[in-house]
């Protein structure tokens, strides 16, 4: 079973060709990394599986619902979180979480604040306003978002973009955890490659809009025969054609 | 229908939150409906310092018309800056992968609206009572009717200006301002329709706003209710608020397509 279907998607910016006819799947339970240097097509891939972007071809199926005309089915169960993406500065970390937990639909709200507060160490921070948090305490509170409905499928985009190494250490091993205990399968973009390699069970290598090549992190470096992801990551972007 | 509900009460509570901080937010709620009601209350009292029956009447409808104006172009700001507000936050990109249906934010967003308008427009009423002696109440039942009316009138613009959100992103953010100011000549609001040149009266009559004031002013100068003209704004309103759900959902699904909900900040 699959949390994400994508069958042959494509999208077109007038003469760009962002999204070129690309096909994947994500298993339930599994993190998959999607990887591409800027302008690869990755952030236009993963808007199109939130629903924002509308594909000019190809099929979208997740967790059963069909993104052309159920997306908001899918949407309640699905989240995201991406550095560049805000959360109201004005509103206080509690204040933000409730208004997510009630878009989200979010039974025993005030519980699973307090929960979600203790897991990610949110506790002295819930009435700070948001705008008042070093980055390592917003990327927590995006997180803490992003985990607000339980969700089944998680996307993410460069989760721990701009956060010294402990803090993004432990951002990792909280994304671990709750795939782990919840099932939930999670997308992840990013650019940072031994995190790739940490968290990922499957690596999508995209290019020019389309998915060049695929594989474990292992078997990546093993078939180009490089030393870690980050050197396969380098020969894919610095090859003339596509691979 | 009790998680829709929910949803919308998530954005609103969203919209308190913001509030409830932000004294600055407030203050700039009533702080221009006052002014207005300021300047044309003294320039009403200057009117009716001839004591003739008329003059009377006239500084009345000065000052329920800026009162009443202010419901119009309230109603449309308060819809208008919230989806802004979203966009200055940087949060529309969480606000449209959440569950939240864009007929539900739109409900948000009036529901906000009317909070504002509310606010903004309390302080102004209490100082044309004490100061001018004018109750805005006054009015009597029909006041619901205009009020309404005029609510309609701003929620239908401010769709329009967030279809021109969704179109042109934030580039088109003086039009939340400028907007319903613009049409303030054509509204009929200080004068009867009859001032204005005759090719400028046909478009005048097809805004809501001219058969709003025309009825208030109706009730101030004849104590009597013109329900021929409320009609007339009513099935206006219904006209120009389906024209304006139809730009909204058509320009919501272009953004959709070109990408733009994802760069509309830009």
């Amino acid at each position: 079973m699959s949390a994400v279907i994508v069958r042959n998607l494509s999208k077109r910016f007038g003469t760009v060709t962002a999204v070129d006819r690309i096909d994947f799947t994500v298993p339930n339970g599994a993190t998959i990394g999607l990887l591409g240097g800027n302008g690869a097509g990755k952030t236009t891939t993963i808007s199109m599986l939130l629903g924002i972007l509308v594909p000019d071809q190809g099929a979208i199926e997740i967790l059963g619902h069909d993104m052309a005309r159920d997306r908001f089915a899918a949407l309640a169960r699905m989240n995201y979180s991406s550095p560049y993406v805000a959360l109201p500065m004005r509103l206080t970390v509690a204040e933000n979480l409730a208004v997510y937990g009630h878009l989200y639909n979010v039974p025993n709200l005030k519980t699973r604040i307090r929960d979600l507060a203790h897991e990610f160490d949110l506790e002295s921070l819930l009435d700070r306003r948001a705008g008042a948090l070093s980055a390592g305490q917003k990327t927590r509170v995006a997180l803490a978002k992003a985990l607000i409905n339980r969700p089944d499928l998680l996307l993410l985009d460069e989760p721990t973009a701009s956060l010294d190494p402990d803090t993004a250490d432990y951002v990792r091993a909280r994304l671990e955890a709750y795939r782990a205990e919840s099932g939930a399968a999670i997308l992840l973009a990013s650019h940072n490659m031994s995190e790739v390699e940490r968290l990922c069970s499957s690596v999508l290598m995209m290019k020019h809009g389309k998915i060049v090549d695929q594989g474990t992190p292992d078997a990546l470096i093993a078939r180009y025969g490089r030393d870690d992801l980050e050197q396969v990551f380098l020969t894919i972007a610095r090859a003339a054609t596509p691979v | 229908m009790k998680a829709a509900l929910r949803r919308i009460w998530g954005l609103v509570y969203r919209h308190l939150c913001l509030y409830r901080r932000s004294w600055p937010r407030i203050v700039e709620l009533a702080y221009w409906p006052t002014l207005e009601l300021l300047i044309w209350g003294f320039t009403a009292q200057f009117v009716a310092h001839s004591q003739a029956d008329i003059a009377l009447k006239t500084g009345g409808s000065l000052i329920g018309g800026v009162l009443l104006w202010e419901v119009a172009l309230r109603s449309q700001m308060g819809v208008t800056i919230s989806f802004l507000e979203e966009i200055w936050s940087r949060n529309l990109g969480h606000i449209f992968v959440s569950p939240l249906r864009p007929r539900e934010l739109v409900a948000a967003l009036l529901c906000v609206s009317v909070m504002r308008t509310m606010i903004g427009l309390a302080p102004a009423a209490l100082i044309a009572a004490f100061l001018y002696a004018f109750n805005i109440f006054s009015l009597g039942l029909p006041l619901l009717l205009l009020l309404l009316n005029l609510m309609l009138m701003g929620w239908w613009m401010s769709l329009g200006v967030i279809a021109l959100l969704f179109r042109y992103g934030a580039s088109a953010e003086a039009l939340a301002w400028t907007l319903a100011f613009g049409i303030t000549p054509l509204a009929c609001v200080f004068y009867p329709v009859t001032v204005l040149p005759g090719w400028l009266q046909v478009i005048a009559k097809i805004i809501p706003a001219e058969h709003i004031f025309s009825a208030m002013r109706e009730i101030l100068y004849q104590n009597q209710i013109n329900w021929t003209q409320f009609l007339y704004a009513l099935g206006l309103n219904g006209l120009w608020m389906m024209m304006a759900i139809g730009i909204f959902s058509l320009q919501f699904r272009v953004a959709r397509s070109t990408g733009a909900l994802i760069s509309i900040g830009e």
